[in-house]
């Protein structure tokens, strides 16, 4: 019903493509809000600190986000997709785990490597195969998971540690590619960029979008959505086990508490970017920006000698206010357009 | 209004009653559509006022307000003679309003008993739920119904259609309602249910309820009511007392125009057969389906809602497997996993539920043109807005879409449009077979034109169509060969030539010659 | 029907009483009642936290701030202690039953008049629960011999046998049966998960009712976490760290559908006691208590993979036969 268009013409007419300039959308989006936050922080930051404003420091900074954002890329496409991983913190335990136990072993660097990776990719299948082959929901599939997971490394760890990784593992989560550049930042800027790209200029990133805002109708226009969201999930642990490496490199060592409770950080970093928590919208850079402006705090406050527990009071109240707002905002617009009409 | 005494037995003549709920001047609109424009209307106790009209011709809307999920933005409705204000729906049912819907909203997971007597259940002394005087109460209801072979403790999950409408009576019975809503509850029935449904109606009726009885089924209307108004395009057209006024006005009244004009002729030249369907079932839904669908056909599916015919085609389209039978496509045995199979092989799907499954909404009209395409307008996977743009404006324009550009949201779009927008997106993947599945289903007359226009022009370019239609002009109108379906069977299969509606009704009804 | 309707509650005791036997063989002491008993004191605040949190889930919604909202109102009642040492645990009790209650209400307004998914909200409020803990605190922790003797030994005392911890796990398993199947407010958080459409039309303000469930789960933490803090003696940040899940878990395990609209209390009870059962059997059967984690986990899925095939959603059944065959 309601539907009265007028039958006038019978000339067909021409549609046009766009309806005036892009600019004006690109201005006001959630994009510019969060550069405008960053910027805002950074600014700050170098007033509080003097140390701040230094090329080390700075590259300092991006260590504690660079392993987090990683899994955050393929965690946006998840969501969009209309699905979640909570278990991408425990998928790292694991990896890290077998990555520890093959060191035991003598295996080398580039098996380490692959070791670590593989795990992630074979834990995200394991996601992927429960969710899309047996219909189950994603969010209890992988708080399952995420116990199984951590729980396979409390049973090969107990309370033991693995350490005696070589020297050259210690590259990824230490090395530098050229001055500050480290390789964790480099891999991030890098991984951003092709996600940008996958998610934005490929068809398989229009589907995710097509399969987020309505899977029904995704499936009924021919797309294989549980194959897309398969896909999706083992990209997910692939990142979670990219990250493994990384952070068992810089850490140099693995206990089964290593990344405790990521999954809510990265999901956090994700809702933050202005990714939908119930699928269908969101972007990259947005992403991007969140993992900057969360790194940002963390290290500010740091330097102001705020401990990171507090720090979580801010996290916690910006991802609220920042869902917020905008359905305040359209409250109240729509409010003063009822008085008006 | 009518000073002719009727054959009904209604209490007391007609005219000496008060009514009992007044609607007077009510308006409602969208952005863009004025759904209801300055309508009145009555109904009275113990009396069924037959609501009737056209999809889109405000009728929900009127239901919406009337079940306080629609605020007015103008009118006055009374009770009594007093004036009342529905600010939510459960204001609404404190004033004893209660509506059966087309699909019942009730609660699948919990007790029959308990969906008789949510939010107003019997209370023990200690002001607790007393569940001895629900079960007792739901039996009760229900077998003065005659529908005792419900039992109260089933979970309504494991009922069939028709007895979770029966549940939806017993609902409206038991919480006392002066006026009872009823939206096409015999949408989804069989003949002999619909028989104990009117019989039900009548208790009501004798009840001193006043019912507001909505169908598009004219035997029906005849035979349980004793008043109608008709509405068309959001305003009322014409009210009065039912059997002294001949269905022809009634007709004209409702589409304002003769029924011949609106569909297209087209000249039936059939070529080889496409798609040849044998012995095609379901465990649960359809039984030993056979057909043949040729070249430059359309073939239409009569029957009841809920008869199974959408579960067939959905079956085609590889949404269901089937559990046994054959599908052969130009000559070859095929066997749809998914709709992405039946979409490669060729066979495409325009679904009932337009908003659900046809469209994405939340995409631009290009997206959703282009969704099934993306291979053919992408190169090595990435994207290219350009070839996307104009396999859209292809479709699009061919089927007259009505948008001011193609990146506006398909859900900004009136239904009729966004129809266009899903055949525009089968075609651009030039399909052998479209199947279309209550293709003007709720949209308005001029958008309907353009469809049954342009389904003319596919069969004239030697596509071959499937259209499951329970609109009974549409299928008289358009279709070459109807099928006709009842209960998840094949009934028969008609050649559209000289065939009378009542026929066609007969055999989805389930009546004999003899008795119809 | 009705075997068939208590099916999966059955099944799961069934499970937790093969378990308990299985275990008894090697260690004949674990089925004895003091054991038995000392289970169910171990389980007592997962069986009330699983049951608040049930309550949320059936009206389609989830709470991830549980163990944080027990570990701050802990804290705060710890700290009321250490600075009021005279004032009456029952005293405690209710403020921490009223703080857990206004922390709760926090998730339930967010969800109810801004319309934010529950798990943004309460992922939201988990983090700044957490952080005020340190603020309150100073960052230090509150030890054992900062608490009062009555405030520490009131879970710990014995009453008819059991412990007063356990009889609080008894009256919240009776309070919730009562408000689950007796109340009409029980029953429309039912009505809410099944249908909120239909819950509209039968009167229930779906968003309400909703807020209803988050200040019950919050009430549920509150005097959890005095229970919590009382029993092991020590309040810090990280109290009941990661517990959230544990929570879920037994619901999920339970059979509580996350879609909502389906669970019981006996599901989500049998559900927290079935990880009790695994944490105290452990230990006994020589299998070191690391195994533990993996084993809820593998739990969670298997409960996840037999509830879906309960649930399994069927067509609309036009065929006669079918329907009877049903």
């Amino acid at each position: 019903m309601n539907e009265h268009t007028s039958i006038d013409a019978a000339v067909p007419r021409h549609i046009p493509d766009r309806l005036g300039s892009p600019l004006r959308a690109r201005l006001l989006s959630w994009e510019m809000l969060l550069l405008a936050v960053a910027v805002a922080i950074f600014v700050a930051n170098s007033f509080a600190s003097p140390y701040f404003l230094n090329a080390w420091s700075l590259s300092d900074l991006t260590f504690n986000f660079t392993e987090k954002a990683l899994i955050a890329l393929a965690m946006a496409l998840l969501i969009i997709s209309g699905e979640i991983d909570l278990s991408v913190a425990s998928i790292i335990a694991l990896c890290s785990t077998f990555m520890g136990l093959a060191a035991q072993y003598g295996v080398g660097t580039p098996g380490l490597v692959a070791i670590g990776i593989g795990t992630g990719l074979l834990c995200g299948a394991f996601n992927g195969f429960l969710v899309t082959r047996l219909g189950l929901p994603s969010i209890v599939v992988t708080i399952g998971t995420m116990s199984l997971f951590r729980g396979v490394s409390y049973i090969i760890l107990g309370d033991g540690v693995f350490k005696g990784y070589p020297a050259s593992f210690g590259y990824f989560g230490q090395g530098y590619v050229f001055w500050v550049i480290s390789f964790e930042l480099a891999l991030f800027l890098a991984a951003a960029a092709l996600y940008y790209f996958l998610l934005h200029r490929t068809s398989f990133g229009r589907r995710i979008f097509a399969i987020g805002n309505n899977h029904v109708a995704a499936q009924f226009s021919g797309l294989r959505v549980g194959r897309i969201k398969f896909m999706l999930f083992c990209l997910t642990g692939l990142m979670s086990g990219i990250a493994a490496v990384l952070l068992t490199s810089r850490l140099g060592s693995t206990r089964p508490a290593i990344a405790q409770g990521w999954e809510l950080e990265v999901i956090t970093m994700v809702v933050l970017g202005g990714v939908n928590i119930l699928g269908g919208a969101g972007g990259i850079l947005g992403v991007v920006l969140a993992a900057f402006i969360m790194g940002l705090m963390t290290f500010g406050l740091g330097l102001l000698n705020v401990p990171g527990i507090v720090m979580s009071i801010f996290t916690g109240t910006l991802l609220i206010v920042v869902i917020a707002l905008p359905i305040l905002f359209r409250r109240l617009r729509n409010r003063r357009h009822a008085r008006l009409a | 209004m009518t000073d002719v005494a009727t054959s009904h037995d209604a209490p007391a003549s007609p005219t000496a009653v008060a009514p009992l709920l007044t609607l007077r001047g009510i308006s409602k609109s969208f952005p863009g559509v004025r759904a209801l424009d300055d309508v009145s209307l009555e109904i009275y106790p113990g009396q069924v006022t037959a609501l009737i009209g056209e999809n889109g011709a405000g009728k929900s809307t009127l239901v919406k307000i009337l079940t306080g999920i629609y605020q007015p933005d103008a009118g006055e409705i009374a009770i009594d003679g007093r004036p009342v204000e529905f600010g939510s729906p459960h204001r609404a049912a404190q004033q004893g309003i209660t509506a059966i819907h087309q699909e019942t909203v009730l609660f699948d997971e919990i007790s029959v008993a308990e969906n008789i007597h949510l939010g107003h259940a019997p209370r023990t002394r200690l002001g607790l739920i007393d569940w001895g005087a629900i079960r007792g109460g739901a039996r009760k209801v229900l077998a003065s119904m005659g529908a005792g072979h419900i039992a109260p403790e089933t979970r309504l999950k494991e009922l069939s259609i028709a007895n979770k409408h029966l549940v939806g009576v017993a609902r409206a019975l038991s919480i006392d309602a002066r006026i009872v809503i009823m939206d096409e509850p015999t949408a989804a029935l069989s003949y002999k249910e619909i028989g104990e449904l009117f019989t039900l109606i009548e208790m009501l009726k004798a009840d001193g309820k006043g019912i507001l009885f909505i169908s598009h089924k004219f035997d029906e209307i005849y035979r349980i009511s004793d008043r109608y108004a008709v509405f068309r395009d959001g305003q009322k057209v014409g009210a009065g007392m039912l059997p002294e006024t001949p269905q022809a006005e009634i007709v004209k009244m409702m589409v304002g125009r003769s029924v011949d004009q609106i569909f297209p002729k087209h000249v039936a030249a059939p070529g080889e057969t496409v798609l040849k369907v044998e012995d095609l079932s379901h465990p649960t839904e359809f039984d030993g389906i056979d057909f043949e669908l040729r070249r430059g056909e359309i073939l239409g599916f009569y029957g009841l809602v809920g008869a199974g015919r959408s579960e067939v085609m959905q079956a085609l389209f590889g949404l269901t497997r089937p559990s046994r039978g054959s599908i052969v496509l130009d000559g070859q045995a095929i066997t749809p996993q998914s709709p992405a199979d039946a979409v490669n092989a060729g066979i495409v799907y325009v679904p009932e539920e337009r908003g659900k499954q046809g469209v994405v909404i939340g995409l631009p009209i290009f997206e959703n043109v282009s969704l099934p395409s993306l291979k053919r307008t992408s190169l090595h996977g990435v994207l290219r807005l350009k070839e996307e743009f104009d396999l859209a404006r292809a479709y699009t324009e061919r089927l007259d879409l009505r948008a001011s550009s193609l990146s506006q949201d398909v859900g900004t779009l009136s239904g009729g449009n966004q129809q266009k927008v899903v055949i525009a997106k089968w075609l651009a993947t030039g399909p052998k077979v479209i199947i279309l599945d209550e293709p003007t289903k709720g949209i308005d007359i001029g958008s309907k034109a353009a469809v049954h226009q342009f389904m003319g022009e596919l069969v004239a370019q030697g596509l071959a169509v499937i259209m499951v239609s329970s609109e009974l002009p549409e299928v008289m109108g358009m279709s070459d060969r109807i099928v006709v379906m009842r209960e998840g069977r094949m009934v028969t299969t008609l050649e559209n030539k000289d065939l009378s509606a009542e026929a066609l009704v007969s055999a989805a009804a389930g009546i004999r010659g003899e008795d119809a | 029907m009705k075997a068939l309707l208590k099916q999966r509650e059955f099944w799961l005791l069934a499970v937790i009483v093969g378990a308990v036997w299985l275990v008894s063989l090697r260690s004949p002491s674990f089925i004895q009642l003091p054991s038995l008993a000392n289970i169910f004191n171990d389980t007592s605040i997962l069986i009330m936290l699983a049951l608040g949190q049930m309550v949320v889930i059936l009206t389609r919604s989830i709470d991830l701030s549980m163990a944080a909202n027990l570990a701050l109102s802990g804290m705060v009642v710890a700290l009321l202690n250490v600075a009021l040492p005279g004032l009456p645990i029952p005293v405690l009790v209710l403020v921490a039953a009223l703080f857990g209650t206004l922390l709760g209400s926090i998730n339930g307004v967010l969800v109810w008049k801004l319309n934010i998914p529950p798990i943004v909200v309460t992922l939201g409020t988990l983090t700044i629960y957490r952080g005020l803990i340190f603020v309150i605190a100073g960052g230090s922790w509150v030890n054992a011999h900062q608490m009062t003797d009555a405030f520490k030994a009131l879970p710990r005392a014995d009453l008819g046998g059991i412990t007063v911890l356990s009889w609080f796990a008894i009256v919240a398993v009776g309070l919730f049966y009562v408000l689950m199947t007796r109340t009409s407010l029980g029953r429309s958080f039912y009505a809410t998960g099944i249908n909120p459409t239909a819950a509209t039309y039968v009167g229930i303000d779906v968003g309400r009712t909703r807020f209803i469930a988050f200040c019950v789960s919050g009430l549920v933490s509150g005097v959890a976490g005095y229970l919590w803090i009382a029993r092991y003696a020590v309040a810090y940040v990280d109290v009941a760290g990661g517990f959230e899940l544990t929570i879920i878990a037994a619901c999920v395990i339970g059979g509580v559908s996350i879609a909502g609209g389906i669970g019981t209390v006996a599901g989500a009870v049998l559900g927290a006691l079935f990880l009790g059962v695994v944490n105290n059997a452990l230990p006994v059967v020589n299998i070191s208590p690391f195994w533990q984690m993996a084993i809820s986990g593998l739990a969670i899925l298997l409960a996840v993979i037999f509830n879906a095939r309960i649930e399994r959603k069927r067509g609309r059944i036009i065929l006669k036969q079918a329907e009877h065959a049903a």
